[in-house]
């Protein structure tokens, strides 16, 4: 039960970090469930977010696998839940107020603040991601060539990500 | 628009486009089936609760699910809506963490996943592009943003802190100011 509760308690918090998308809260997320509670080490953590990119739906939805890395069914069911919930009823709330703020003078202040701390967050994101992820020649060439490939073209983020895991193997085979 | 739909074809519509809409842009495949396929919305209605979704905490494909929903169906439909995007990515990514536990510690999979990692880092690094292009304008937002960065990634500051502070600096640098139009300093 204690465990539940900690889960629970975790992606809630999480959850209201997540301005601007999932990333937002990617820094808390590897400090909280690899460094303090020690459910998960940081390249498993990487690897659920990796595939978590390939998922459908709603980014994030890795939360599920941590919580089921941590406490099986269960643990997936509660922090889900913990992670949709309180944004879910506040934006609930706000949407039907959301008209009545439309005049409000400080509102495109409100909006363009946000944005910039949410890019910012993002920013984080990636440093820290990149630290764990990027850790030999092969994978700064792989994130540079998938970067590269989204810019320019109009493909699938699916198919560079899996071609990536791919080569991984062939490597790993190979080389 | 058409009819309001029941709350069985809501749930249905949105776990569809929670179930399909794989690789990232999950709006596009939310704009296709609402706007476009159901026309449940228009492209204003559309445009003006992404911008709501944005702005909020929380993941933007659910936002904007409760936000449909709730405009279609009340809570109800809010609540079946953020459902049914949400239940196939978390069934499937909680059968991910299954057999992770059977396969994690092959090395084939570690290579797998770890090449994988290096792959969603070039994603991440273009969604930041596009979100940047999207949200800053001026030299002052770029300072914001490395601010952040700086304070969460580089000096370890805890996340709530950085936002709270960061936040209320660039807000209060945006200010509406009089007689400049709201919110119209550049």
């Amino acid at each position: 039960m204690k465990q539940y509760l900690e889960i629970g308690g975790v992606f809630a918090y999480l959850s209201l970090l997540t301005v601007g998308g999932g990333m937002a809260a990617f820094p808390e997320l590897k400090d909280l469930t690899v460094d303090v509670h020690h459910w998960l080490t940081f390249p498993e953590l990487l690897g659920y977010y990796s595939i978590g990119q390939l998922a459908p739906g709603p980014n994030m939805m890795m939360v599920a696998s941590v919580g089921a890395h941590v406490a099986g069914l269960t643990g997936a069911a509660v922090a889900l839940v913990a992670f949709i919930l309180p944004t879910g009823v506040l934006t609930f709330a706000i949407g039907r107020l959301w008209n009545r703020l439309a005049d409000w003078p400080w509102r495109p202040a409100v909006q363009r603040g946000l944005g910039s701390v949410a890019v910012g967050l993002v920013l984080a994101g990636v440093i820290i991601m990149g630290r764990g992820a990027l850790t030999k020649p092969l994978y700064v060439v792989l994130a540079a060539v998938v970067f590269g490939l989204l810019m320019l073209t109009k493909i699938n983020p699916a198919l560079p990500i899996l071609a990536s895991g791919a080569i991984g193997i062939l490597m790993h085979l190979y080389a | 628009m058409t009819p309001t739909p029941s709350l069985w074809r809501l749930f249905w519509v949105f776990f569809v486009i929670g179930g399909t809409s794989i690789g990232g842009g999950v709006v596009g495949y939310l704009r296709s089936g609402l706007v476009v396929r159901q026309r449940w919305l228009d492209d204003k209605a559309f445009v003006e609760l992404l911008a709501i979704s944005q702005a909020l905490p929380g993941l933007n494909a659910t936002n904007m699910s409760i936000l449909v929903g709730d405009r279609l169906r009340g809570t109800a439909g809010a609540a079946l809506a953020a459902l049914g995007m949400c239940l196939p990515g978390a069934a499937l990514m909680t059968a991910a963490a299954y057999v992770y536990g059977f396969s994690g510690d092959h090395p084939a999979s570690k290579a797998f996943l770890h090449a994988v990692a290096a792959g969603a880092v070039g994603l991440v690094l273009m969604v930041l592009v596009q979100l940047g292009a999207k949200a800053l304008s001026g030299l002052a937002d770029y300072v914001f943003v490395a601010l952040t960065a700086a304070l969460v990634a580089g000096f370890g500051v805890p996340v709530p802190y950085a936002l709270i502070g960061v936040t209320a600096l660039a807000i209060w640098w945006h200010r509406p100011r009089p007689g400049a139009g709201p919110g119209k300093d550049k």
